[in-house]
């Protein structure tokens, strides 16, 4: 048979025909691949192997958009709270001598519960929770009950 | 068998009743003459309340007037051998009120933390010390914390909650007439109510905020001297004083009697600070002691400019923020540099109390650094959205050739037609 | 002759569906060729955007969050993390739009070439309820990214059912599911848009092109009263199927192009507690009655001038779905130019009145 227009036609409308479905579901499939970070909302984060903070210390860490900071006390025992003063936003710091949580600006002062202890802060810090698995500390948003 | 259960509970819960409200009729019947007189002729104080701390504390009329409430006669019950005292001598209040309040062995009764100095610090007060020499017209116990209206300072009604103080110390401190002899203006509240601290307090019901107490104390109540200023207003804006203290301005205010907070700040009317404060124009306070050939002077300018520089570049940065929001690009980390640069511009508007053009430079040298990665970080995002018509452009390519197979598919369609026709 | 694996197939079907008749008519279907053929493929363009919000809507699903707290945030993630979620939520976009702006040309160009008449009234009900259904469609689509013009936009609209008489008040509280505007009312709003809008559309739209299929394409008087031999026809399959492909590729580009190029905004996140921001708009294809509600008087005679504008609209609108039926001194008015006039005038002042709107 000859390859006449005719064919040539057929062809080009066939091979139009599967790009076009193809530049359709491509995106498509690519879409339907969850993304790395599976959640419109981080709910728990690794922040690094326990030797990576010392005891009686603390780091401000980034969880999401807010950032937190992660105390880990003399007693060797790990907290993390929001790090944004409860009064005015300053970022809070850790005070290693009166193991109490500190914000500069205003002299708030936390306890390491997160509760406001004195100052201006009318309320205590969120409180996230710490959990340590395989060496990995993990830092994950308390799930409101009420 | 079941019937009887019910039976004899419901005998029991009605003793219960019978005993419980007889107790209540001896209550009652623990006779107080002075409130049944009072009341009954309609003389009670005028500023009596309920809620009064020393009537929940079952500390009647007697308790500090002294008399006898179980007297039925009145004159038996008002006289002075039954310990009757009535309605105290101005002069005489803080004794009055200290004969309890300066006891601690009384007090801790009640709350075992208890202040028992407040009459010892009155006297040190300008109030106390002018009651002493014989003015009449001065502030005493009652007039802040009322007569028969008192209430813990806990307490939002009470005339000594923080929420109330400032028109509490008005009622005097507002008074022209009264204040004419003392030489001190009635500005205070409203010079206070417009200041960021009368804001806070006022506007936005922050307890965090201090009222006049919190500078002035309480019972020792007097103008803080030039050599406490700096303490006061440090006790809440800590790292400002901590960088003044260290600051050569600091240093001179320990020998001079200049270069406190008040200066600068102002006392009630202490207004939100702004970075024109320091520049070398109109609005400077910088050139009020310095001059154009002086090293104030460039330290001024120097450290006008380098916040001025990082704080625009924030705000720069804040508007590359909203366009990446609005456009629905990825806004995380720049939303979190620019946390940080906030922050920085926080610190850096504290550090200014070290009056060190050094420190000033370096510091705001980091906060442009994180505003320009905020932006530069941005800019990424929206060479990201531009990118997008790359993939279109190709897609775009295939439909057409599709397209254009068609047209031609139904132009040959059309021709056969024709021929066939 | 031995039988091709294509006819094999067929005969198979045949066999079992009895195809012959369905096939038959698809030979016999005619469409008319005159100077007004090109009006016949807008209800195929407009069926075409419903499909591709129906394709795109369904994976929007698979990351769509309705609540307070996680609808702005999923489509957040949809823009940001998701591959080509960006397209996709911009394709459904614009979609949405172009398929209500070829609905109203659709009915439009039914109304000049008179194709409503009989026996099409059915035709011309189902499609305009059809319309309506894409207007839902589209004011609850727009609250659900929980942005603060759409959250604004919806107290406005919602408020405007509260002037509806007597059920006013009661319906809007339905409507919102509570007194304001509140994550109760977008819960709702996402119920209608993916199920009971797309259940009620599906019944409807089947109607529509089940009547499309039985009474053929319909012949404007002036080709209907041509002679026989005058009259051209293409057929349906393949010439008209063909250009209609052809037409929907077409408008997939240009769908692609917008997308693409003038992408929606995502805005700031709903604030209730925030001040209303500048320049609340209802979406441009309720502009004409947003600005009539505007223009009416606070009061009109002893009605609220809100109320007034309501009735006027809802009746306004049976009588436009009743044109078909209607009938002066006895005979169909349907042929009159009364109909043209009307036309053009409800053309003319939604026009200028979205004009209005957005100056």
């Amino acid at each position: 048979m000859k390859y006449g227009r005719r064919e040539f036609i057929n062809t080009m409308l066939g091979a139009g025909g599967i790009g076009g479905l193809a530049s359709i579901f491509y995106p498509v499939f690519q879409f339907m691949i969850p993304p790395k970070i599976s959640e419109p909302h981080v709910s728990s984060l690794k922040v690094g192997t326990v030797d990576e903070f010392p005891i009686n210390s603390s780091k401000i860490v980034r969880f999401g958009r807010v950032p937190v900071i992660l105390i880990r006390n003399d007693q060797d025992t790990f907290s993390a709270l929001a790090a944004t003063c409860t009064h005015l936003d300053c970022i809070v710091q850790y005070n290693q001598a009166r193991k109490q949580i500190v914000c500069a600006c205003h002299n708030g002062v936390f306890d390491l519960n997160g509760k406001n202890v004195s100052g201006p802060p009318p309320k205590p810090l969120t409180v996230y929770s710490v959990s340590i698995v395989d060496d990995q500390v993990i830092i994950t948003e308390e799930k409101d009950l009420a | 068998m079941k019937r009887s259960i019910t039976y004899y509970l419901s005998l029991t819960l009605l003793a219960g009743f019978v005993l419980f409200s007889t107790a209540e009729i001896k209550a009652e019947s623990e006779v107080n003459t002075c409130l049944e007189c009072h009341i009954e002729n309609d003389i009670m104080p005028m500023d009596f309340h309920e809620d009064d701390v020393h009537q929940h504390a079952e500390i009647s009329c007697a308790g500090c007037h002294g008399g006898d409430p179980l007297e039925e006669d009145m004159d038996e019950s008002m006289s002075v051998e039954n310990g009757y005292i009535g309605i105290p001598e101005l002069a005489d209040i803080p004794a009055f009120c200290g004969k309890c309040h300066s006891k601690i062995e009384y007090m801790r009764v009640f709350q075992p933390r208890i202040q028992t100095d407040q009459v010892d610090q009155y006297y040190t007060s300008t109030h106390g010390m002018k009651l002493k020499g014989g003015d009449k017209k001065v502030a005493q116990c009652s007039s802040c914390h009322t007569s028969h209206g008192i209430l813990p300072a806990k307490d939002t009604r009470s005339s000594v909650h923080a929420f109330n103080i400032p028109q509490t110390c008005n009622q005097c401190h507002g008074d022209a007439e009264l204040m004419a002899s003392t030489g001190h203006g009635t500005s205070q509240l409203d010079d206070y109510a417009g200041s960021v601290h009368g804001k806070a307090l006022i506007e936005k019901g922050d307890t965090g905020s201090p009222a006049c107490n919190d500078c002035h104390g309480n019972h020792g109540a007097a103008p803080p001297g030039v050599e406490s200023v700096n303490h006061i207003c440090g006790s809440c804006h800590l790292n400002n004083m901590e960088y003044f203290k260290t600051s050569i301005m600091g240093k001179s205010s320990e020998s001079a009697e200049y270069h406190t907070c008040e200066q600068c700040h102002g006392n009630h009317a202490i207004y939100k600070p702004g970075d024109e404060f320091l520049n070398v124009h109109e609005s400077s306070l910088c050139l009020e002691c310095h001059s154009e050939d002086d090293e104030g002077y460039v330290a001024a300018e120097t450290m006008y400019m380098q916040i001025t520089q990082a704080d625009s570049l924030y705000q720069e940065a804040q508007l590359h923020l909203h366009d990446i929001q609005i456009k629905g690009m990825n806004d995380v980390d720049i939303q979190y540099k620019l946390k940080d640069a906030k922050q920085n511009l926080i610190q850096l508007r504290t550090m200014v109390h070290t009056f060190d053009p050094i420190q000033i430079t370096e510091k705001a040298g980091e906060g442009k650094q994180l505003s320009q990665t905020a932006i530069t970080l941005a800019g990424l995002e929206i060479s990201e959205f531009n990118q997008r018509r790359l993939g279109f452009g190709i897609s775009t390519l295939v439909f057409v050739l599709l397209a254009f197979a068609l047209y031609l598919k139904i132009k040959q369609i059309d021709n056969n037609k024709n021929i066939t026709n | 002759m031995k039988q091709s694996s294509k006819q094999k197939t067929f005969s198979w079907l045949d066999d079992r569906l009895d195809l012959k008749p369905l096939v038959e008519m698809m030979d016999h279907k005619k469409v008319p060729i005159h100077s007004h053929t090109m009006w016949y493929y807008m209800g195929g363009v407009t069926l075409f955007l419903f499909l591709v919000q129906l394709f795109t809507g369904i994976l929007l699903l698979m990351y769509y969050r309705p609540g307070e707290d996680s609808a702005y945030e999923s489509i957040q993630f949809i823009l940001t993390e998701v591959q080509f979620g960006w397209l996709f939520r911009n394709v459904h976009a614009w979609s949405a739009n172009l398929m209500v702006l070829f609905a109203f040309i659709h009915m439009f160009s039914v109304v000049f070439t008179r194709a409503f008449s009989k026996p099409r009234e059915l035709t011309w009900v189902s499609g305009f309820l059809l319309l309506l259904l894409s207007m839902f469609f589209g004011f609850s689509g727009y609250l659900l990214p929980w942005n603060e013009l759409a959250f604004f936009a919806t107290k406005v609209g919602t408020d405007i059912v509260g002037a509806v008489p007597f059920i006013g008040e009661q319906l809007k509280i339905i409507i919102r599911g509570g007194e304001d505007v509140t994550g109760a009312t977008l819960s709702r709003f996402f119920g209608l848009h993916v199920a009971i809008l797309p259940a009620i559309t599906f019944l409807i739209l089947s109607f529509h092109l089940l009547l499309v299929q039985r009474q053929g394409i319909s012949e404007p008087r002036h080709f209907h009263e041509q002679p026989a031999e005058k009259k051209r026809y293409m057929s349906f399959f393949p010439d008209f199927v063909l250009r209609d492909a052809l037409l929907w590729l077409i408008i997939n580009i240009i769908v692609l192009y917008l997308a693409v190029f003038y992408p929606w905004d995502l805005g700031l996140k709903a604030d209730a507690l925030a001040s209303a921001p500048m320049g609340i708009k209802p979406e441009w294809y309720f502009m004409f009655m947003f600005e009539t509600l505007k223009i009416i008087p606070p009061h009109v005679w002893f009605i609220e001038g809100e109320t007034f504008g309501i009735l006027l609209f809802g009746v306004a609108a049976v009588l436009w779905m009743a044109v078909p039926f209607a009938r002066f001194r006895g005979k169909q008015i349907v042929d009159s130019k009364w109909i043209t006039i009307l036309g053009v005038f409800t053309i003319t002042y939604m026009v200028v009145l979205t004009i209005i709107g957005y100056i």
